[in-house]
């Protein structure tokens, strides 16, 4: 009887309409926490799995030897290399191309390398406006690593103490 | 001869000057609308079209413009096309009657309050006519439902203004707000707590806002009675939702806030009371839209006959009583002004 005497009382104050209300005034008077993307951009870790690149040596040789365990790790089977003796008598690629459609990121490939060539930038804002152009082909490839290999090593040698 | 031209023009001048502004507070409250839903939601609302998203108004409205009116072919056509005007002439022509501040109404009617309610249920002919011509289930459904919750709704809400009118003796909109003079504690809101609470909840429910738009119900029946509306057709029913919502917002300043009265007796009264206070009540409307889920259709029956209609007869007969024997501060005052 009191119990149902309370009830009434609180429905016909409103109380739980207030409570409510309540709730979603506090997020409207309470500060945002969206970050306007393209002018604002949330921090990188330096572990970022990105956009693919190949690396070179100091002396403008490339790294890759083309022992494909990149290849053989990856688990969507986007690597696809092909190599051949140079002149040098070295082992080097032909061909290294990643489909990034089947790329997923896992960054086992960068695991795997035991030359640091393959690795994974912070980019990650990019498109493509072709078919075909999803393959990263191994100029490309190595063009992204010439093109941000300072940023590259730093985050390699930032993270080398948990290696 | 002259007399009658110039009073026309000087009318006509007057209905620009109440109409513009409304149209502009249309135009914006939708931008407030998403602003202040997208900040309790944690969300930023548009921001992008001009500076701080101010833009944004005129964008959609560019956009509705350029759109393509479709008449569905099954539809009747003259009625298709009369609705969406049927619903917004209503809701512009009620503020005819509003007082801005003392004196400044475009027609100090005494029958006031009386029009108020006949243009503000006339509005609803708008949406059912809309869920009739547009010959579509989900239309007509919508349309019914619209029906069924004004007819509900509109006896509490005449019920509430009764209440006003006993205690303020008038049916003009100027002398009700007159009658409130005094102060704070001088307002209908609290004597007829219970009925205003109720007017501007049954206010909500006649504008088909949530948490009552069962008539929208999108996760239902789409967009209810406006489904086959497009282009501009559509902009007029949004028009007609959000210039009811104003009318709303500033009727529950006008009869239970004092209107354009300062909440300290005699101090600064005037036009930005009134806009202060129906800023506020359409704030509500948009806190109660952020908050609320939507009703389910026989939750809406019961809370409007079985709860608001009990409800403000039972404080009809308390405020009688307390006007016939002249009980409280409230109703004494009130009983005074109108022996003299």
């Amino acid at each position: 009887m009191t119990g149902s005497i309370k009830d009434y009382v609180k429905t016909f104050a409103l109380w739980e309409l207030l409570k409510g209300m309540r709730l979603t005034g506090k997020y409207f008077i309470s500060k945002g926490i969206t970050i306007q993307y393209p002018e604002e951009k949330t921090p990188q870790s330096a572990r970022f799995r990105g956009l693919h690149a190949l690396r070179r040596y100091p002396n403008g040789e490339e790294r890759c030897i083309a022992c494909k365990l990149c290849e053989a790790v990856c688990p969507a089977l986007a690597i696809t290399i092909e190599s051949e003796q140079r002149a040098d008598n070295t082992r080097r690629t032909t061909r290294y191309d990643i489909d990034l459609f089947k790329c997923i990121f896992c960054g086992f490939c960068e695991e795997a390398c035991p030359v640091d060539s393959i690795v994974e930038t912070r980019i990650f804002e990019y498109h493509f406006e072709n078919r075909g152009e999803q393959i990263m082909t191994k100029d490309k490839l190595l063009a992204i690593g010439d093109r941000y290999e300072d940023q590259i090593a730093a985050d390699r040698s930032a993270d080398a103490a948990f290696r | 001869m002259i007399d009658a031209i110039l009073h026309t023009i000087w009318t006509v001048t007057k209905i620009v000057f109440i109409l513009l502004p409304l149209i502009i507070s249309v135009a914006y409250l939708t931008l407030a609308e998403r602003k202040v839903i997208g900040s309790m939601q944690v969300r930023v609302g548009p921001n992008r079209v001009g500076w701080k998203g101010l833009g944004q108004p005129f964008a959609d409205m560019f956009k509705l413009m350029t759109k393509e009116i479709i008449i569905p072919t099954n539809s009747s056509r003259f009625l298709f096309l009369t609705a969406p005007i049927l619903s917004l002439a209503p809701a512009l022509a009620a503020w005819a009657v509003i007082p801005f501040s003392d004196g400044w109404v475009l027609a100090d009617v005494n029958a006031g309050l009386l029009y108020i309610l006949a243009m503000t249920s006339l509005g609803v002919y708008g949406v059912i006519i809309a869920g009739w011509a547009s010959n579509s289930k989900y239309a007509f459904l919508g349309a019914m439902r619209s029906a069924a919750q004004i007819v509900a709704y509109e006896i509490a809400m005449g019920f509430a203004l009764i209440g006003v009118l006993m205690v303020a003796g008038s049916l003009n909109l100027g002398d009700i707000v007159r009658a409130q003079s005094g102060g704070f504690f001088s307002w209908f809101l609290i004597p007829l707590l219970p009925l205003a609470v109720v007017y501007f909840i049954s206010g909500v429910a006649e504008t088909n806002r949530a948490p009552f738009d069962v008539a929208e119900g999108e996760s239902e029946i789409v967009a209810g009675f406006h489904v086959d509306y497009s282009g501009m057709a559509f902009a007029v029913f949004f028009l007609a939702e959000y210039a009811n919502m104003i009318m709303i917002a500033a009727l529950t300043a006008i009869m239970f806030l004092g209107g354009w009265l300062s909440p300290i007796d005699g101090f600064g009264d005037g036009i930005h009371w009134f806009l202060i206070k129906t800023a506020f009540c359409l704030f509500l409307f948009l806190w109660f839209r952020a908050t609320f889920p939507r009703y389910r259709y026989d939750q809406i029956m019961r809370l409007g006959w079985k709860v608001f209609i009990p409800v403000t007869i039972v404080w009809i007969a308390v405020v009688g009583f307390a006007v016939y024997f002249e009980i409280g501060p409230w109703f004494q005052i009130r009983a005074n002004g109108m022996s003299t």
